[in-house]
Formats: C-alpha cells, sequence, structure tokens
C-alpha cells in the first residue's frame, strides 16, 4: 500500500511535469515576447493558482469538469473518460495547479537573456523557432532545471486539489499527501510518519540537487 | 547600390526625436558613420537590418526592396542578407567558436569557415567556448560569424570601441583583409577619426537622427575646424606650487601631462575641472 502510494504519487507528478514542460515553454515564449495589451490578464491567469486556495481550484474544476458539465460531459462521450474522482482528473488538476511554477521561472529566464544573441540569430537567419530552440533555451538550462523541479516538487506535495477532484481513492487518486492524513486520522502515526519521512527526504534531496547544479550552471553562463 | 530613405521617431519620456535617414550606399565600399553618441547612428544600422522597422519610406539594395511603407513591404532581419556585428559580441555562449561560425551557414562550407578562421586568426581557438575567450578574441569570432553567410551588407556597430589600442589595430586589419577578400558592403560605426581614415572609403556624419554631410573621409576635418593648433580636451588631476609657478598635470585622452600655470590662471582651476588644453607655437614631430 504504502509502496503504491508512492509510485502512483511521483508517476501523477512525472506526467505532470512532461506536459507542463512542453506546454509550457510556448506559453512562456509568447508571454515572454508579447507587446499584447492583454499580457497582464494573461499572466494574471497564469499567476492565479499561486494565491488562491487549492480547494477553489478544486471546486471549480469539479463544477467544469464533472459529467454533467459540458466539458466533462464531452469528455465522457467521446474519450469515455472521467475528469473527476479519476486518475485522468487529477492530473489535468495538478496540471493547473502548477502552472506558474513551470511558466514563470522559463519566462523570467527568456527575459533575462541578452537580447542581442536573439538579434543575433535573426539576423544570421534563423528563424524564431530556431533561434529558440538553439539560441534561447539552451542558455537558460538553469531556468528549464528550476521549472521542471519546482513542478515535479509542487505536485508532489499537493493536497487540497487532488482531495477536491480526486476523491482519494486507494491506487487511483490518493496521492501520498493524502495519504498522511488519513493515517492521522485512523492514528496511524507510524504510517504517517513513514510517508511524511519519505516525501521530506525526497523534496530536500531534489532542491538540493537544483541548487548545486544551478551553481555550476550560472558559473558557466554569465 | 542601396538607396535609403525612411523615418522613424521614437518617444522618450521627455521628448520626441525625429530620424530621417537619406542616402545611397555604394556597392563594396566601407562606409564610416561619424557622430556623437545619441545621434541615431545604431538606430540606423538597426533600420538597415530590419531590427526596427521605420515608420515610413523606402530601403532598396540592387533594385530589390527590404522595406517599402507604401507597397506595405518589410522583409524580416532573417531575409534580409545581412552580418550585423553587435557591440557587445553577442556570441552564443552555448557554442564554441567554431559552432557559433557553423550556426551562421545557410549550406555547410566547411572549408570556408576555416579561411575565415585563418584570416582572423582563431584557429587554434576554434574549439573554446565563448567564456574562455578574451574581448578580442570574441570580437574577432563576432566579426568571422557575421561574415559566414557572406552577407550582401555588413553592420558593424561600434564593434571595436570597447577595445583597447592594440586590439583595435588588429581588429582594424581585420576588416581591411575580410573587405579586402570578400567585398562585401560595409557600414561601421565609429568615433574615432584614425579609424575613419584608415578603414572608409566613404564617411557619413549624422547628427540629430539626420545625416548632416556625406562625402571622402576629408570632410571630418572641415567638421572638426582643425588650424595649425593644437587643441585637446583634458581633465585636472593635481595642481603643485613649484617656486613663483605651478605645475598642472592633465589627463589627457589616456596619457598624462605637465603644463605650466601662472597664479592667476591656477585660482580659476579646480581638480576634476574639464578643461581645454592649446598650443600655437611648437613644431610637432609624428613617431611612426
Amino acid at each position: 500500500m504504502f509502496l503504491e502510494t508512492m509510485l502512483l504519487t511521483f508517476k501523477v507528478a512525472l506526467i505532470t511535469t512532461i506536459i507542463l514542460f512542453s506546454i509550457g515553454i510556448p506559453i512562456a515564449f509568447w508571454l515572454s515576447t508579447t507587446k499584447s495589451k492583454l499580457k497582464p490578464i494573461f499572466e494574471t491567469i497564469v499567476s492565479m493558482p499561486l494565491v488562491l486556495p487549492p480547494s477553489v481550484i478544486g471546486f471549480y474544476l469539479l463544477v467544469f469538469l464533472g459529467p454533467s458539465s459540458l466539458t466533462g460531459g464531452f469528455f465522457e462521450e467521446y474519450f469515455n473518460t472521467r475528469l473527476v474522482l479519476s486518475y485522468e482528473g487529477i492530473i489535468v488538476g495538478s496540471v493547473i495547479f502548477s502552472f506558474p511554477f513551470m511558466v514563470h521561472p522559463i519566462q523570467s529566464g527568456l527575459q533575462s537573456l541578452q537580447k542581442s544573441l536573439v538579434e543575433a540569430s535573426y539576423t544570421l537567419g534563423k528563424s524564431k523557432f530556431q533561434t529558440l530552440f538553439y539560441v534561447q533555451l539552451p542558455n537558460i538550462r538553469a531556468s528549464l532545471l528550476t521549472g521542471i523541479v519546482l513542478t515535479f516538487a509542487h505536485t508532489v506535495g499537493e493536497f487540497g486539489v487532488v482531495l477536491m477532484i480526486g476523491g482519494n481513492i486507494p491506487g487511483e487518486t490518493r496521492l501520498a499527501s493524502l495519504a498522511i492524513y488519513d493515517e492521522v486520522e485512523a492514528l496511524n502515526y507510524d504510517l504517517a510518519n513513514q510517508y511524511a519521512l519519505t516525501l521530506f527526504a525526497i523534496c530536500f534531496a531534489i532542491l538540493l540537487i537544483v541548487y548545486i547544479i544551478n551553481r555550476k550552471f550560472s558559473g558557466v553562463l554569465k | 547600390m542601396i538607396e535609403i530613405d525612411i523615418k522613424k521617431s521614437f518617444k522618450n519620456k521627455n521628448e520626441k526625436i525625429d530620424f530621417h535617414f537619406k542616402t545611397t550606399i555604394e556597392n563594396n565600399s566601407i562606409n564610416a558613420i561619424f557622430g556623437q553618441s545619441g545621434s541615431g547612428k545604431t538606430t540606423l544600422l538597426r533600420l538597415l537590418s530590419g531590427l526596427e522597422t521605420p515608420d515610413s519610406g523606402f530601403i532598396k539594395v540592387d533594385n530589390k526592396i527590404w522595406f517599402d511603407s507604401k507597397k506595405k513591404i518589410n522583409l524580416a532581419p532573417q531575409k534580409r542578407d545581412v552580418g550585423f556585428v553587435f557591440q557587445d559580441y553577442a556570441l552564443f555562449p552555448n557554442m564554441s567558436v567554431i559552432q557559433n561560425l557553423r550556426f551562421a551557414q545557410p549550406e555547410k562550407n566547411e572549408d570556408f569557415l576555416q579561411e575565415l578562421l585563418e584570416i582572423v586568426e582563431l584557429k587554434e581557438l576554434q574549439n573554446k567556448l565563448p567564456d574562455a575567450l578574451s574581448g578580442g578574441q570574441k570580437q574577432r569570432t563576432a566579426l568571422a560569424r557575421a561574415v559566414a553567410r557572406k552577407p550582401k551588407l555588413f553592420l558593424l556597430d561600434e564593434a571595436l570601441s570597447a577595445l583597447d589600442n592594440t586590439m583595435r589595430q588588429q581588429l582594424q586589419d581585420d576588416i581591411e583583409k575580410i573587405h579586402k577578400n570578400f567585398k562585401m558592403t560595409t557600414l561601421l560605426i565609429s568615433h574615432d577619426i584614425a579609424e575613419v581614415y584608415k578603414l572608409a572609403s566613404h564617411v557619413k556624419i549624422v547628427k540629430n537622427g539626420k545625416i548632416l554631410k556625406e562625402g571622402l573621409p576629408d570632410i571630418l576635418f572641415d567638421e572638426s575646424k582643425i588650424s595649425g593648433k593644437f587643441k585637446f580636451s583634458a581633465k585636472i588631476l593635481k595642481i603643485q606650487k613649484a617656486d613663483t609657478i605651478f605645475v598642472v598635470t592633465l589627463l589627457i585622452g589616456g596619457n598624462l601631462t605637465k603644463v605650466v600655470a601662472t597664479k592667476e590662471e591656477v585660482d580659476k582651476m579646480s581638480i576634476g575641472d574639464n578643461v581645454l588644453v592649446a598650443s600655437k607655437a611648437f613644431n610637432p614631430i609624428i613617431i611612426t
């Protein structure tokens, strides 16, 4: 049971991170270059999960993704997938909840990169796409790593959204943070401690590695 | 031939600056853009390269239109076939010298790159990352990278101003060599009369966003109204009393000079003042 829950937790975190990495880069790129007047609105939307109580997000996800809602109904009918009280549901919830943790570091990395690097690449005939992949992203490795790790660690640690949308189903939506709560409620302090200590150690190790690697990157670049 | 007639306004906090550049540039010539900082030299290069868009006008290069506000044509920087050398080098930190050059080539031509590296004397350093290079080496890499795609128009934005004198002369030689070999139409920004004289066949003097005067490098002399006198701007570093007179130590363009002054003169001076030093009757020798 313990192992199953831990594996599920990291699987959800990994998938969330992969999804957010692939959609975070284009969104961060757009935010870092756009001159649109709507930019503050989009930036606000991206940042909302930072300040909103997770239960608010969880509540609205329940409302908008439930089987009787338009989106939920659509997914249920065409993809045979239920987005609440399910594994898919907590992935969707995690992606939304961890959004700023991926987008912010990448956006600020892109913005702080010397402008002339991009301009030089353009004058050398390289498209925006080539410039992003061969010049910009390789030179903001530290920001990319920060985004990946923060997203991963944040997803491992989330509670409220997963509880609201996942419903705490063992083996499907019960993640480690929920398991701790359950075990404490059942007065199984030993097991709770096992979960808590494992999470603590893993999160500590991940962050430590990031800071060490980032120090190395920033020594090489800039 | 390159024909330009472009306008662009910039709004600062307090003022609006109007740029209007109207000129022609001969093919295969080296043109120096000369003028004070803030006069619009860099803007001219950025407008030509497509990094900035003019408000109106046209840029025509050998009858090919790069920009025309009336016909709504505006080629992207990628399509303009320019080589731009940035003041801050803008080398890609994740690529070695040779990778920087390779990245710039539309089609692979390793022989040409090696020839280029030979010219700028970077053959031995080609596998080093930019961070391991000195300022001069970085600038030579940037120079070679801009040439690597054999651009039609070669633009140098104060490419040499950050370098010390020896480095600068070597870079000037490199620019001369590159031009001799590849004959690209070149526009370079410079503050240095000697540099302009050494490299350029044409000079355009830019002031307040307009081309004030253009022609052979000799026009610079009319501009600075040079007479038989020596005249330098200097900074006062020290004022010392020596018997009945005073000795003033001055800093002139990186060199220290001592000049004698009277009590009345010294009374008007203080340390740190910027002054003009002129001399009429003396016979200078030029050592080469």
